[in-house]
């Protein structure tokens, strides 16, 4: 039971329409609810699975090991140069199922929506799930819609969880690498982190920054038939960026893992962000980039079914894995010189001057 | 022997290779510092540190904005930024910086008081230009680099005739830093990697007292590795020639007196005051003061505001870290009970302090270092 009492107080008299604005009553579960989801969200969502309301969502099932996965998002600002928060949503959970070697069968949506977020930011938002499912041949089969008040949540919360459907004998595990593999990632680092960075901080400057927010899955299957087995371990470089997956990667395998600075590409425009706030790209989040750990022998056969596909076209060989027991990461650098990789401590703070 | 200048780019093995052989032929062990948080990371994350010859080593002096700040400051500002009705600005940096307490402006922001992370002097401006209830109060910290961006802000509020934006200013200035520091005698060095950023805005010509008072080469350097790699080769040859000079390796932004724009800005809002180093303790004229004709924008003047002296957590080295008498290793708490996710000193809090860049780039604290495998390279190898 809420008491009035408990409601959030603004400085400023709300001035909310109903049919621009989300209101607490549109998470109520009755007439204005069926309203929201009939006029912003299903008609873009929609299809025979989600668009029965029913309760749960039921699936066929091939044979394989079930995947199954979930994230938050809440990422600010809600639209940023590259995408927004619903196509970081689905390529999220896409890509974490993905990179375990499984088909997504479909994904559940769970919305927290702030009162008084603006329809038309719903919709687009709603729009752009729709555009990034279809792109990754995905649906929505399930979901969930609460709004709470002013002030109780930033404009718009997510929550995906998907599930998928690996082939019989497909095991991805750090602990098939072993020394001589090859490490591979499809392109630039850093561009998600910087863009959005750049976007919630200063607006103010004009960059050409974009996220490489994207569903990898595509890509991953063409890499993975091309590879015929070679692959033998993969992760999406999101939060903590290739420093966090490299580093851990290293640490679990107790092996030393060696990158190769001057192949790891970095845009100049990302570059000049990171540097300017200070930051290390190495440790920025990606959305679109799979780290992947290849059988030195087939890895040119992969990075080759990788390039023709338009989400790797940029993809390089990194790094591989080499022999001793130190279980630490190693930069080669550009200059020549050497350095240890570590995962980023928490949140990334720019410095001052 | 190649007499090619080192002011224009030039390919990093060439330079090592002159660095090398400078550093053969000085054939003792030569300590150079550098006195930037910038040169301090660059030098750790491009991996120089360990392509450098045996002999010669690149210390990290009173460089980072976070890490010279006193442990009374510190404690001033997060007590400032505690205050109910105060909407405290800070850059990133300060967030984790502890206070003599354990208290710290991330723990204060749990705690609900009003801590915002700001890029910018003006940001802070324009809140308090759209929230005239808020007292907000701007956590001016830094040196030459930061304090026009500063004082800009003030000009900017006093023009705006904000009666709720003020200053909390502890602005030092590095030359005198440079200079305070080989007064107390307790420093080594053999010269000084001038920094780049701060030169920029003070002129290289303002590094001349180091060398006409104490004797030791300068250069001052950009921040790319084979601009640091050039600096230091340079002071090396310097030094293995016997000569004592004021070097300008960084010409593309760096002129020999400076940005006059940014020095009027500072001399309109600022004077020059003594004020508290880590470690170094009082300097006179090492840091800048809000002039009295600002006094409405000068937090400390608002909130009556005292500093105090308080001790350094215990056990920490910082102090002898910035002042390059200890490494990081030397320090019982470093990678035990001081790591960059738990730090007790601000050299391992901020993303520029000698501390986490030892312990973010080095293994265990120890060196990497490359195989000799790599020959120096003259001109024509």
């Amino acid at each position: 039971m809420t008491r009035m009492a408990e409601l959030p107080q603004t400085s400023k008299p709300a001035r909310i329409d109903r049919r621009k604005h989300v209101l607490l009553a549109h998470g109520g579960g009755g007439q204005l609810t069926e309203d929201l989801l009939n006029e912003s969200v299903l008609p873009r969502l929609g299809n025979e699975v989600l668009s029965d309301l029913l309760d749960a969502a039921m699936v066929d099932i091939p044979a394989g090991r079930l995947a199954m996965t979930i994230d938050g998002y809440v990422v600010q600002p809600l639209e940023f140069p590259g995408g927004d928060i619903g196509r970081l949503a689905i390529s999220g959970t896409v890509n974490d199922l993905a990179v375990m070697g499984a088909k997504p069968l479909g994904v559940a949506l769970g919305m927290i929506l702030a009162e008084g977020l603006e329809r038309s930011v719903l919709e687009r938002i709603t729009e752009s799930i729709r555009a990034c499912a279809e792109e990754a041949s995905v649906r929505v089969i399930t979901g969930d819609t609460k709004v709470v008040g002013r002030g109780h949540a930033d404009g718009m919360y997510l929550t995906t969880a998907g599930i998928g459907v690996a082939p019989p004998g497909i095991r991805l595990h750090p602990d098939r690498v072993r020394t001589g593999d090859a490490i591979l990632i499809n392109g630039p680092i850093g561009d998600h982190a910087l863009a959005v960075m750049l976007a919630r901080e200063m607006p103010h400057v004009g960059s050409r920054l974009k996220s490489d927010v994207a569903p990898l899955n595509g890509l991953i299957a063409a890499a993975m038939e091309a590879a015929d087995g070679a692959i033998v371990f993969m992760r999406d470089a999101t939060r903590g960026g290739l420093a966090g997956v490299a580093a851990d990667l290293a640490a679990r395998i107790g092996l030393h893992v060696v990158l190769e600075e001057e192949r790891i590409q970095v845009r100049p425009e990302t570059r000049h962000a990171a540097e300017m706030l200070g930051l290390d790209v190495l440790d920025a989040a990606n959305e679109g980039k799979v780290v992947m750990v290849c059988r030195p022998d087939r890895a040119d056969l992969v990075i080759e079914a990788m390039r023709s596909h338009p989400l790797g076209r940029d993809t390089a060989r990194i790094g591989s894995i080499e022999a001793g027991a130190d279980g630490i990461c190693e930069l080669h650098t550009s200059i020549g010189g050497r350095r240890v990789v570590q995962k980023p401590y928490g949140e990334q703070l720019p410095r001052i001057c | 022997m190649s007499s090619a200048t080192l002011d224009q780019p030039l390919s990093v093995d060439y330079i090592l290779g002159r660095l090398g052989r400078a550093a053969e032929r000085v054939g003792r062990d030569l300590s150079f510092m550098e006195v930037c948080g910038t040169h301090t990371v660059h030098a750790f994350r491009s991996g120089l540190h360990s392509l450098m010859p045996e002999n010669v080593k690149l210390l990290s002096g009173p460089g980072c904005p976070v890490c010279v700040t006193s442990q009374g400051d510190i404690d001033l500002l997060i007590e400032l930024g505690s205050r109910r009705g105060v909407t405290l600005c800070t850059y990133g940096d300060m967030i984790r910086v502890t206070g003599s307490a354990g208290q710290s402006l991330e723990l204060a922001r749990m705690n609900g008081a009003d801590v915002r992370v700001v890029y910018s002097a003006m940001d802070a401006v324009k809140l308090a230009a759209s929230d005239k209830k808020r007292q907000v109060v701007f956590a001016a910290v830094g040196f030459e680099t930061t304090a026009p961006a500063t004082a800009a802000a003030i000009l900017a509020a006093s023009k705006l005739r904000l009666t709720n934006f003020t200053a909390l200013a502890s602005h030092k200035l590095v030359v005198p830093a440079m200079l305070g520091l080989l007064a107390t005698r307790r420093v080594n060095i053999d010269g000084f990697l001038c920094p780049g950023h701060v030169a920029v805005v003070v002129g290289a010509k303002a590094f001349a007292p180091i060398v006409e008072r104490y004797g030791l080469p300068c250069v001052v350097g950009g921040f790319e590795a084979n601009q640091i790699a050039a600096a230091l080769a340079r002071l090396v040859e310097m030094v293995a020639h016997g000569e004592c000079g004021l070097e300008n390796l960084y010409p593309q932004a760096v002129t020999d007196d400076g940005n006059a724009t940014a020095r009027a800005v500072l001399e309109e809002v600022f004077a020059p005051a003594t004020v508290t180093w880590r470690a170094l303790g009082e300097i006179p004229d090492s840091g800048l003061g809000i002039r009295p004709f600002y006094r409405l924008f000068d937090a400390k003047v608002r909130f009556g505001l005292k500093a105090v002296e308080v001790p350094e957590p215990p056990g920490c080295r910082c102090g002898d870290v910035i002042t390059a008498q200890a490494t990081p290793g030397d320090c019982k708490l470093f990678g035990r009970a001081c790591t960059p996710v738990d730090p007790i000193g601000p050299c391992m809090v901020s993303s520029e302090g000698t501390c986490q860049a030892w312990f973010k780039y080095r293994r265990h604290g120890k060196p990497v270092r490359v195989a000799s495998s790599r020959k120096p390279m003259g001109v024509g190898a």
